[in-house]
């Protein structure tokens, strides 16, 4: 069976658990085998998750999932794994998902993938998954030696469908868990964009938008689009933006649908984190710039022209 | 305070991924290797600063072959006082490091075991949270910010689109994101102390391979760009409509 930890945020499944979910269906296809959901803590929609592929959904509740805890979550994900025999675990590689899968590794001493970007093959007899190494310059098909196999899977790697009816039954799960030796005392998310990591579109701009105070371009044209902003290095290292923001190599590595690049040279660290978007635009008023040689779509101009134009035109095309 | 910083090794970040023929291996002719940028930049240098202002040490240490010295005496000439190579000559998977780094942690009972938030070159970011389950101790991922009161911590982590603020006492295990410290560049005469700290080889332990990588493909290559003008904004909208499908 194929378990999947599909993670509530704030009682919440968002688009990365039904990401993960249809992840598990699938895998569990290659395999001719059932996919079951685990949910942690409480959650409103967990019977919902069947119509992404779960054939049943596991709940565990207890006082000490109120707040996470690295190792607590490891507990619950390993035990409920062997209690309900799982052969292969697939969980988010988000924050959370990278806090535990390395844990979850050692606990059941399996063998992990993690930020896995495609559904797992059986190749040459060994069950085997692909995943994005050197920050995406290449892929690297890994074998899963272990009975119990463990991967993690990258945000946008694989299309949200509906494989499946809601309505599924959700069982209770009892496991005694440790108590957390950690405690969270704050847990501050901005409200409004979709985190970087998960957006599907993204505005970004570099050291052509000359200072922070000229963002504005940027933010009017990721609004009109309903995306999130990014930037390159040296501008969140001159914190014309924040960290958080920074993509590349030594930053986020993303993968969205639609990539906009606005006064951004395409240096080989920056293009690292963002050239497995599907789909990138650059916009740089040097022709030569590195950036156009992978692009999909470019336009040579200055951008405090080119990004009010871009804005004008998306508003035209969503009034329509 | 007792500190260990463990460090990887990565290709520098200019370069080029080739592929050896088939796509069975990483060409690794003229590639050049740096420091974990994540290990080098934060990691390490945070540690440092708490030994500054607590007292203590700092021990670096790297899973790898004898080649990696080159690495570990930078991270001395930054200003560790001591480093340990546990000798692996073979590319090893994940879970072989992290119990090479928990065999040899958990005897010398580290209070704070830092990682880099992943190597650039894997891009794991597992080895950290599998040490700490081995240890046996709490692990906060993407830390940006470590304060030390005693015993007591106060960490920020990086979470989607927002941060948390956790307590915990040591011992405990993290890896370290932007922000935690500002890089350092080592000075002569770091560089002419580094060459005489202590740089102890230890054997490493048996262990089975628990994942092999049987293959390695580059990204397609873009075709070429496609220039729209850039009075021609209708254009583009209609492009990423139309062909791209993506709006
Ligand atoms: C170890 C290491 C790790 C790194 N990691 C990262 C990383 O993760 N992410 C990252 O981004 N960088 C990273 N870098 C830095 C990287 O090498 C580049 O220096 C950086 O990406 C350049 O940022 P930029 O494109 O914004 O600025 P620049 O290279 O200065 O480019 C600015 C661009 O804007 C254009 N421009 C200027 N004015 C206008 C205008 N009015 N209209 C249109 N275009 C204009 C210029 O033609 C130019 O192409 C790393 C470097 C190192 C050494
Ligand atoms: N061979 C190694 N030797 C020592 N530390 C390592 C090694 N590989 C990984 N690490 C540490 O684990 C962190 C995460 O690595 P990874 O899980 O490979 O992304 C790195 O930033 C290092 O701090």
């Amino acid at each position: 069976m194929v378990l999947v930890y599909a993670e509530a945020t704030n009682g919440q499944f968002k688009k990365m658990a039904h990401e993960v979910v249809v992840y598990g269906k699938k895998t569990a296809d290659v395999l001719g085998t059932e996919c079951h959901a685990l949910v942690l803590g409480d959650a409103s929609g967990a019977e919902d998750l069947g119509r992404f592929g779960a054939s049943k959904v596991h709940q565990l509740k207890s006082p000490n999932l109120e707040k996470f805890d690295a190792a607590v979550y490891t507990v619950a994900v390993a035990e409920a794994a062997k209690k309900l025999g799982a052969t292969v675990i697939v969980l988010s590689h988000n924050s959370t998902g990278k806090s535990i899968c390395g844990r979850l590794a050692a606990r059941l001493e399996a063998g992990s993938v993690p930020g896995a970007n495609a559904i797992p093959m059986m190749k040459d007899g060994f069950f085997t998954v692909r995943k994005p190494v050197f920050s995406g310059k290449a892929f690297a098909d890994v074998q899963l030696l272990t009975d119990v196999k463990i991967i993690s899977v990258a945000g946008n790697s694989i299309p949200v469908e509906e494989l499946g009816q809601g309505g599924t039954t959700v069982e209770a799960l009892d496991i005694t868990l440790p108590e957390p030796r950690t405690k969270v005392v704050k847990h501050q998310v901005a409200t409004g964009r979709v985190p970087l990591p998960e957006a599907e579109l993204v505005v970004s701009g570099g050291r052509g938008l000359k200072g922070p105070e000229n963002w504005g371009v940027v933010e009017d044209l990721a609004e009109a689009l309903g995306a999130t902003t990014a930037c390159s290095r040296p501008v969140a290292d001159s914190d014309w933006r924040p960290h958080h923001e920074h993509v590349g190599q030594t930053g986020v590595a993303i993968r969205p649908n639609l990539y906009i690049a606005a006064g951004i040279s395409g240096a080989i660290q920056h293009l690292a984190g963002v050239n497995n978007s599907k789909t990138i635009v650059v916009i740089n008023k040097d022709a030569d710039a590195p950036f156009f040689k992978a692009a999909d779509y470019g336009v040579v101009g200055d951008l405090f022209e080119v990004l009010p134009r871009l804005t004008e035109a998306v508003k035209k095309y969503k009034g329509q | 305070m007792k500190l260990l910083v463990c460090v990887s090794k990565t290709p520098e970040t200019t370069t080029k991924i080739q592929l050896t023929g088939d796509g069975g291996d990483i060409d690794t002719t003229g590639v050049q290797y740096i420091m974990n940028p994540y290990d080098e930049w934060y990691a390490l240098v945070r540690a440092l600063e708490l030994k500054e202002a607590a007292g203590g040490s700092v021990t670096i240490l790297n899973v790898g072959p004898a080649d990696n010295d080159s690495v570990i005496r930078k991270g001395l000439a930054i200003g560790a006082d001591d480093a340990v190579r546990i000798d692996v000559t073979e590319e090893k998977d994940s879970l072989y490091t992290a119990r090479q780094i928990a065999e040899y942690a958990r005897a010398e009972s580290y209070d704070i075991v830092f990682f880099g938030k992943e190597t650039i070159s894997y891009n794991g970011s597992e080895v950290g949270a599998m040490v700490a389950e081995f240890l046996d101790v709490p692990y906060i991922g993407e830390a940006s910010k470590l304060e030390m009161n005693g015993t007591q911590a106060t960490v920020t982590r990086d979470i989607e689109g927002g941060e948390e603020v956790i307590e915990l006492e040591t011992p405990f295990a993290i890896s370290s994101a932007k922000g935690l410290a500002e890089q350092r560049i080592p000075n002569m005469r770091g560089i002419m102390m580094a060459k005489r700290k202590p740089l102890k080889v230890v054997p490493p332990t048996d262990f089975p391979d628990t994942t092999r990588i049987a293959h390695y493909d580059k990204p397609e290559e873009k075709g070429s760009v496609k220039l729209i003008d850039a009075d021609n904004m209708d254009e583009l909208v209609r492009l990423l409509h139309e062909e791209a499908k993506v709006i």
